[in-house]
C-alpha cells in the first residue's frame, strides 16, 4: 500500500509553495449530482434524486442557490445517473449563464461511486485550489468563509491538513438510534483543541453495542472528546490532495467509508481531516425518506432561510406566506370550505375541492385535488389528480399520479410517476409503487441509479388505459405484480426507519420494551449517561458469547503455540525468532504472557514426551534434556510469580488429563524445575496454599509434593534465620 | 456596454436574495440602476416620457417583487416616475414659456389645458397638477426650469417642419439630460440624508437628557454623534434589539465615541422609561399615514414611551416614506426570518418529540401614527400627521400601485 501513495506526496510538496497564489483563485465547488445509492427507489428509476422537488424545486436548486450565495464561483456538477435530465434542466433553468458563477458539467456513465466521480473529475484538470465537495442534495444556508478561514489557516502550518467536515450538532433518538433525518448514530472522535478528527464511525449497527478506539488515540492526543451527538452535514471543504489521494487509491469508493475512515485509520502520509462546527446556520443532506420529510418541514419553518418557499431565491415560483406557516402560490382555486392546516404548501394552479383539509404538506403544481380529500403529512407533487374522498396519510405522491375515487394511502407509502391507483383502493404502509420494474436486487447499497439499468426494467405503455377497464370489473387497479411492489417483510423491518412517515408508535413501544428488558438485565447499562450509551441492548448476549469466546480462543491458541514449537523443534528455528512469533500470536488471540507461559512449556513437556522413552526413568532423562533445551525460552516467558503459578497449574492439569504419564514424575520434575531456576519456591509455596482449600481430588499433586513443599519451607525458613 | 436587462437582472438577484441589505444601501442602488436604465433607454422622438415612464415602471414591478419586505425599492422608483413626469412637464411648460415667460404654477394649468392632448404622458403629468404644488415642490423645481426655458427661448422662433423635428430630438436629449440630472441629485440626497437629519441632532437633543433607543441604525447613530460633537452631553439607553442584538453593535460604536451608553435588555425598556427624556429610533419605512414599520420590539417601546407621555422621535432618511398605506394588500409587511436567529437548531429537536416546535421569527413591528410624537426627515421635523402632504411632494399619484398599471 505504502508504494502506491507515493505519487500524491511530491505533488502535494509542490502545491504547498504556490498556496499563496492558490489561495487568489476563485472559489471552486464539485456537486456530485448523484447519490450513487438506492434509497430514493423506485422514484430515482425515472428521475434522478437531484431534480426531485423539495417544496417545490428542485433539490439542485437549493444546493447551487447556496453556493451562488456563498461566494462559490465556479461550480462542476458532476452528472452520471439520468445524466441528460440534469444537463437538461441546468440548461432550462438559466444556471449556465449566471453573472459570476459559472456552472460545468462533467458528464460520466460508468462511475459507479463518488471516489470514481472524484477520479474523473481529478483527470480533468479543472481544480485549481481548494474547493468545496457536496452533494446534490444538499440544503444548507450556512457562509463557508469561516469555515474557509480556518481551512486555509490550517493549511498554512500544516499542509497535511487536507480536509474540514462540516458538523452540526444533532442528538440521535435514545429509542431507534437514529437521528432526525433517519441517519444512524454517528460516533465521532474530536481534538477539542484542533479539531481534528480522530475517529469516525456511521455505521454503529455493525458494532454489536461496542466500539473499539485505538489506545494510540489516547496516548497521542492531550484530550480527546467522543461524540455522537454531532451530525455529519456532508459539506467537506477539501484541498486538491484529496483529489489525488482518489486517484492514487483506486479501491476508494464511499466518500466516508473509505476515504475518510481509510485516512484516519492507515494514516496515510500523515494527511489529517479537521471538523468545524456551525451552530445556527441550516446544513442537512437529503440521504433517505425521512430526511426529505424532515428537511422539508424545517424549510417550510424557515429554518433555511433565505432559501424558503416566499423568497425567490431562484426559478421557484413565488409564493406568499400567510398566517402559521401557510404558503400559498398566487393562483389557486380554493374552495370555501376547505380546510387548509398550518405549515402547508400549495403551488401555482392548483384547485382544491370542497370540505378537503390538508395539513403539514406540501402541494405542487397545477394538482387538483376533489372534494372530502384528507392530507395529511404528504409530498405531492406536480400535475397530480386526486379524486374525491381519497385519503393521504405521510406519503410522496410522484408527478401526474392518479387517485381514482375513495383510493386510501397509508403512511410511508411512496408512488412513482404516473401510477393510477382504483377506486377505493387501499395501498398498505411502507408500499413503493412504481410502473417500472425494480432491477434485479443487488447485495451492494453503492449500485447506481441509472437509465442504462433498464435494460431490466419493463415498461408498460399502456398500463394506465387498460387499468380503467380493469377498473370497472374489479376494484384494484395494480393487478400485475411486476408493478406493484409490496415491500416484503424483512423489507418491512427496517423500513419504518427510513420511510416519509414518522416512526409509528408501537414501533416506538417495542423498541422501548426491548431496552428496557435488557436494561434490567443489565443494570449498569441503566445507569449509563446518555452520551455514554453504546447500545446496552446487546451487552448481555455478548458477555456470554464473549465468555465462550475466549476458551475457544485459548484452545486455538495453544494449538497454534504448539505448533509454532514444533515446526521450530524441527526446523531448528532460533529461540529468538519463536519469541516473535509466539508475542505475534498472542497478540492476535489478546492473550497475557502466562498464558503464553503455559503453552510453550506444555509444548515442551509434549515434545519430551513424544520423544521415545520406555520407562518413567527415561521419560525424566527426556524431561530434562528438553528443558535444558528451552530453559531460555521459557524464562522469557516467567517473568512474574504468577506466569510461573500458571506453568505449575499447566503441568498439574496435563498430569491429570491428557498426558497421564508424568503423574508419577510430577514431583521429580517440580524439584527440577525448580533446580534449573525456572520455577522459585514462592510460586510453588504460593500454588500449595491456593490448592490448600480446594477439593480433594484437586489435592492430589499437592499431597504428592508435600515433602518438597516441606523441605522448601524449612529451606526459607533457615535462609530467614540466616 | 453593459444591457439593461443584465443590470436588472443582476440587482433582481442580489434583492432576492438578500445580499442587499439596509434601506440606504437599497435606495442608492435602486437609483444608481435606474439612472443607467433612463440613459440606456432608446426614446423616440414623440412622446418620449411616455416610453421612459413605462420602461421605468415594468423594472421597478420586477424590483419590487424581488424583495417586497424592502419597501424603499419601491419608493425610489416612485420618485424616479415622477421625476420623469415633472422634468417632461417642465420642458413643456418652458417650450411654451416664449408666450408667457413667467411660470407660475397657476398658469401652468392653462397652458396644458391648451396644449396637444394626443401627448398622454403630459396629460398624466397635468394630473399631479390638479392638486396646488407645494411651496417645498416650487423651490425645488425652481432652478430645473430656469435652465430649460432659457434655452429654449433662444432656440425656439423658426416655424419650418424641420426645425419642429430638430427641436424634438433636442427635446428628447433633453429630457433624458434632465432626467439624469435629477436622478443624480436624489442619488446625491440619498448619500447625505444622515447628515442633514444629523444637523437637526441639537435641536432636539438638550443638555444631561437621557435618550432610549432600540437596535441599531446608522440614521439614529449619526443623530447622537452630532449631539455630541456638538459639545451635548446627554446619555444614551440602547436596548438590545433581541433576537438580532444590533444594540450591542451600536452601543459599542457610541462608547467609542465616548457617549454615555447603557445597554439594556428589551424586556427592561418599561422599567428604563420613567428615566429617558426622549426615546429616538431609526426605522425600516415610513407609512403614508405617518406610521412607521420598525424593528420588532419597537412598538413595545412606543407604547412604553407614551405610557410615560415621552416623546417617541422617528429619524428616518426621505427615502423611507412610503406612498402606500399599511392596510394596502400589496405592502408586505414583515419579513419571517429564520427561527435560528432564536434557538440553536441541534439543541431543539429530539427525533421524536410529539407535536413540532413552532419558532416564529418577525422581522417587524408597525407602530401605529398615534405613537409617533415626531418624525425627523432630511428636510425638518414633521407630525406624523403631515406624511400625506411630503407624499404629494415626492411621488406622483398615478405611481402609488406599480403593479396595476402594467397590466393596462
Amino acid at each position: 500500500m505504502g508504494a502506491k501513495k507515493g505519487g500524491s506526496k511530491g505533488g502535494g510538496g509542490g502545491a504547498e509553495v504556490a498556496e499563496e497564489e492558490l489561495a487568489r483563485t476563485p472559489l471552486q465547488a464539485i456537486i456530485l449530482a448523484d447519490s450513487f445509492t438506492t434509497k430514493f427507489r423506485p422514484i430515482t428509476l425515472e428521475r434522478p434524486k437531484v431534480l426531485l422537488p423539495l417544496v417545490n424545486a428542485p433539490m439542485i436548486d437549493y444546493t447551487l442557490a447556496w453556493l451562488e450565495s456563498a461566494g462559490v464561483e465556479e461550480v462542476f456538477v458532476f452528472c452520471c445517473a439520468h445524466s441528460k435530465q440534469v444537463i437538461d434542466y441546468l440548461d432550462k433553468s438559466n444556471w449556465f449563464d449566471q453573472p459570476n458563477f459559472s456552472v460545468t458539467t462533467i458528464e460520466s456513465h460508468n462511475a459507479i461511486s463518488a471516489g470514481d466521480a472524484l477520479r474523473l473529475i481529478y483527470e480533468q484538470h479543472v481544480i485549481r485550489g481548494d474547493f468545496i465537495l457536496v452533494s446534490g442534495d444538499t440544503v444548507s444556508n450556512m457562509s463557508l468563509s469561516q469555515a474557509l478561514k480556518e481551512h486555509k489557516e490550517r493549511r498554512r502550518k500544516d499542509s497535511n491538513a487536507v480536509m474540514t467536515m462540516v458538523i452540526k450538532q444533532s442528538k440521535p433518538s435514545p429509542i431507534t438510534r437514529q437521528s432526525r433525518l433517519g441517519t444512524e448514530e454517528l460516533f465521532m472522535v474530536i481534538d477539542p483543541e484542533t479539531k481534528q478528527l480522530l475517529y469516525y464511525e456511521d455505521r454503529a449497527d455493525n458494532l454489536k453495542g461496542y466500539l473499539s478506539l485505538d489506545k494510540a488515540l489516547l496516548t497521542d492526543n492531550t484530550s480527546i472528546s467522543f461524540q455522537n451527538d454531532k451530525q455529519d452535514c456532508y459539506i467537506d471543504i477539501c484541498s486538491p490532495e484529496v483529489l489525488s489521494l482518489f486517484t492514487d487509491n483506486f479501491d476508494y469508493q464511499h466518500l466516508r467509508r473509505d476515504f475518510v475512515k481509510g485516512l484516519l485509520v492507515d494514516d496515510i502520509m500523515g494527511y489529517k481531516i479537521y471538523t468545524h462546527e456551525i451552530h445556527s446556520s441550516y446544513a442537512a443532506r437529503i440521504d433517505n425518506y425521512r430526511s426529505y420529510d424532515t428537511i422539508s418541514k424545517d424549510i417550510i419553518q424557515r429554518w433555511t432561510y433565505p432559501l424558503v418557499p416566499d423568497v425567490h431565491f431562484f426559478g421557484n415560483s413565488a409564493t406568499k406566506l400567510e398566517r402559521q406557516g401557510m404558503y400559498r402560490a398566487p393562483e389557486i382555486k380554493q374552495s370555501h370550505s376547505s380546510k387548509i392546516g398550518p405549515f402547508t404548501v400549495i403551488g401555482t394552479g392548483t384547485s382544491i375541492g370542497n370540505s378537503t383539509e390538508i395539513s403539514n404538506s406540501v402541494i405542487g403544481e397545477g394538482c387538483s385535488i376533489g372534494s372530502n380529500v384528507t392530507i395529511e403529512g404528504c409530498y405531492v407533487w406536480n400535475n397530480v389528480t386526486i379524486e374525491d374522498g381519497c385519503k393521504l396519510k405521510h406519503s410522496i405522491v410522484c408527478d401526474g399520479v392518479t387517485m381514482k375515487y375513495g383510493a386510501t394511502l397509508e403512511p410511508g407509502v411512496v408512488l412513482s410517476f404516473k401510477v393510477v391507483v382504483g377506486r377505493n383502493f387501499l395501498v398498505p404502509a411502507y408500499s413503493k409503487v412504481s410502473l417500472l420494474q425494480q432491477p434485479l436486487k443487488q447485495d451492494s447499497d453503492e449500485e447506481l441509479e441509472y437509465a442504462d439499468n433498464s435494460s431490466g426494467i419493463m415498461e408498460v405503455p399502456s398500463f394506465s388505459g387498460t387499468l380503467d377497464q380493469l377498473n370497472e370489473e374489479e376494484k384494484t387497479e395494480l393487478p400485475n405484480s411486476q408493478e406493484y411492489e409490496a415491500i416484503s417483510e424483512g423489507g418491512q423491518e427496517e423500513e419504518w426507519r427510513h420511510s416519509v412517515a414518522p416512526v409509528p408508535v408501537d414501533k416506538l413501544v417495542e423498541i422501548m420494551q426491548i431496552t428496557n428488558e435488557v436494561d434490567i438485565a443489565n443494570e449498569d447499562g441503566a445507569l449509563l449517561p446518555p452520551s455514554g450509551e453504546l447500545g446496552p441492548d446487546s451487552i448481555t448476549n455478548d458477555s456470554n458469547e464473549d465468555a465462550e469466546d475466549i476458551r475457544d480462543d485459548s484452545i486455538i491458541f495453544e494449538r497454534e503455540v504448539e505448533a509454532t514449537f514444533q515446526r521450530a523443534v524441527e526446523e531448528d528455528v532460533t529461540e529468538d525468532h519463536i519469541i516473535l512469533e509466539v508475542n505475534s500470536l498472542r497478540l492476535s488471540y489478546n492473550m497475557t504472557s502466562a498464558d503464553c507461559a503455559g503453552a510453550l512449556f506444555y509444548s515442551v513437556m509434549k515434545l519430551a514426551l513424544d520423544a521415545p522413552h520406555d520407562s518413567p526413568n527415561e521419560l525424566y532423562k527426556n524431561v530434562v534434556a528438553a528443558v535444558r533445551k528451552w530453559k531460555k525460552l521459557l524464562k522469557y516467558y516467567l517473568s512474574s510469580i504468577d506466569e510461573e503459578i500458571e506453568v505449575i497449574l499447566k503441568f498439574e492439569e496435563m498430569c491429570l488429563e491428557s498426558t497421564r504419564e508424568y503423574s508419577p514424575l510430577f514431583v521429580q520434575i517440580l524439584h527440577h524445575l525448580y533446580d534449573q531456576e525456572i520455577i522459585q519456591e514462592e510460586a510453588i509455596l504460593d500454588w500449595a496454599s491456593e490448592k490448600e482449600g480446594a477439593e480433594e481430588s484437586d489435592k492430589v499433586f499437592v499431597k504428592q509434593s508435600e515433602k518438597f513443599i516441606q523441605w522448601l519451607k524449612e529451606a526459607s525458613e533457615e535462609e530467614d534465620e540466616d | 456596454m453593459p444591457d439593461i436587462e443584465g443590470l436588472v437582472n443582476d440587482f433582481v438577484a442580489k434583492l432576492s436574495k438578500r445580499k442587499v441589505e439596509g434601506s440606504q444601501a437599497t435606495s442608492r442602488l435602486t437609483a444608481e440602476l435606474l439612472r443607467s436604465v433612463v440613459s440606456l433607454q432608446r426614446l423616440p422622438p414623440t412622446n418620449p416620457a411616455a416610453v421612459l415612464i413605462e420602461a421605468v415602471r415594468g423594472i421597478g414591478v420586477k424590483l419590487v417583487a424581488a424583495n417586497p419586505v424592502e419597501l424603499a425599492v419601491g419608493n425610489i422608483v416612485r420618485r424616479v416616475l415622477h421625476i420623469i413626469r415633472e422634468e417632461d412637464l417642465s420642458l413643456l411648460t418652458s417650450k411654451t414659456g416664449d408666450l408667457d415667460l413667467s411660470a407660475a404654477s397657476d398658469d401652468e394649468r392653462t397652458i396644458e389645458q391648451d396644449y396637444d392632448p394626443t401627448q398622454s404622458a403630459a396629460a398624466a403629468a397635468a394630473k399631479s397638477f390638479v392638486r396646488p404644488p407645494s411651496l417645498h415642490a416650487l423651490l425645488e423645481n425652481m432652478p430645473d426650469k430656469a435652465v430649460p426655458s432659457n434655452i429654449y427661448t433662444s432656440s425656439s422662433g423658426g416655424d419650418s417642419e424641420e426645425k419642429s423635428k430638430a427641436d424634438k430630438l433636442a427635446r428628447t436629449r433633453k429630457l433624458k439630460h434632465d432626467v439624469i440630472e435629477a436622478i443624480n441629485m436624489l442619488i446625491e440626497d440619498i448619500d447625505t440624508c444622515h447628515e442633514l437629519i444629523a444637523e437637526q441632532a441639537v435641536e432636539h437633543i438638550h443638555q444631561n437628557e437621557v435618550i432610549l433607543t432600540l437596535g441599531s441604525s446608522r440614521t439614529a447613530f449619526e443623530f447622537f454623534c452630532a449631539a455630541k460633537e456638538k459639545k451635548r452631553s446627554f446619555r444614551v439607553v440602547v436596548a438590545e434589539g433581541a433576537p438580532r442584538y444590533q444594540g450591542h453593535a451600536l452601543a459599542k460604536e457610541l462608547v467609542s465615541r465616548g457617549l454615555q451608553t447603557t445597554v439594556v435588555t428589551d424586556s427592561a425598556v418599561f422599567a428604563m422609561i420613567s428615566r429617558v427624556n426622549m426615546v429616538i429610533v431609526g426605522v425600516h419605512a415610513v407609512m403614508a399615514n405617518g406610521g412607521v414599520i420598525a424593528p420588532v420590539g419597537m412598538n413595545m417601546v412606543a407604547l412604553a414611551a407614551q405610557k410615560h407621555a415621552v416623546p417617541f422621535v422617528v429619524v428616518a432618511g426621505i427615502h423611507k416614506l412610503c406612498p402606500s398605506y399599511p392596510h394596502n394588500p400589496e405592502v408586505c409587511l414583515n419579513d419571517m426570518r429564520s427561527p435560528a436567529e432564536l434557538l440553536e437548531f441541534g439543541r431543539l429537536f429530539g427525533v421524536d418529540s410529539g407535536a413540532p416546535l413552532q419558532v416564529v421569527n418577525p422581522g417587524f413591528d408597525y407602530v401605529a401614527p398615534e405613537l409617533v410624537s415626531l418624525l425627523i426627515t432630511d428636510i425638518g421635523g414633521h407630525n406624523p400627521s403631515y406624511m400625506y402632504r411630503l407624499i404629494s411632494d415626492y411621488y406622483s399619484a398615478d405611481d402609488f400601485d406599480l403593479q396595476r398599471r402594467i397590466h393596462k
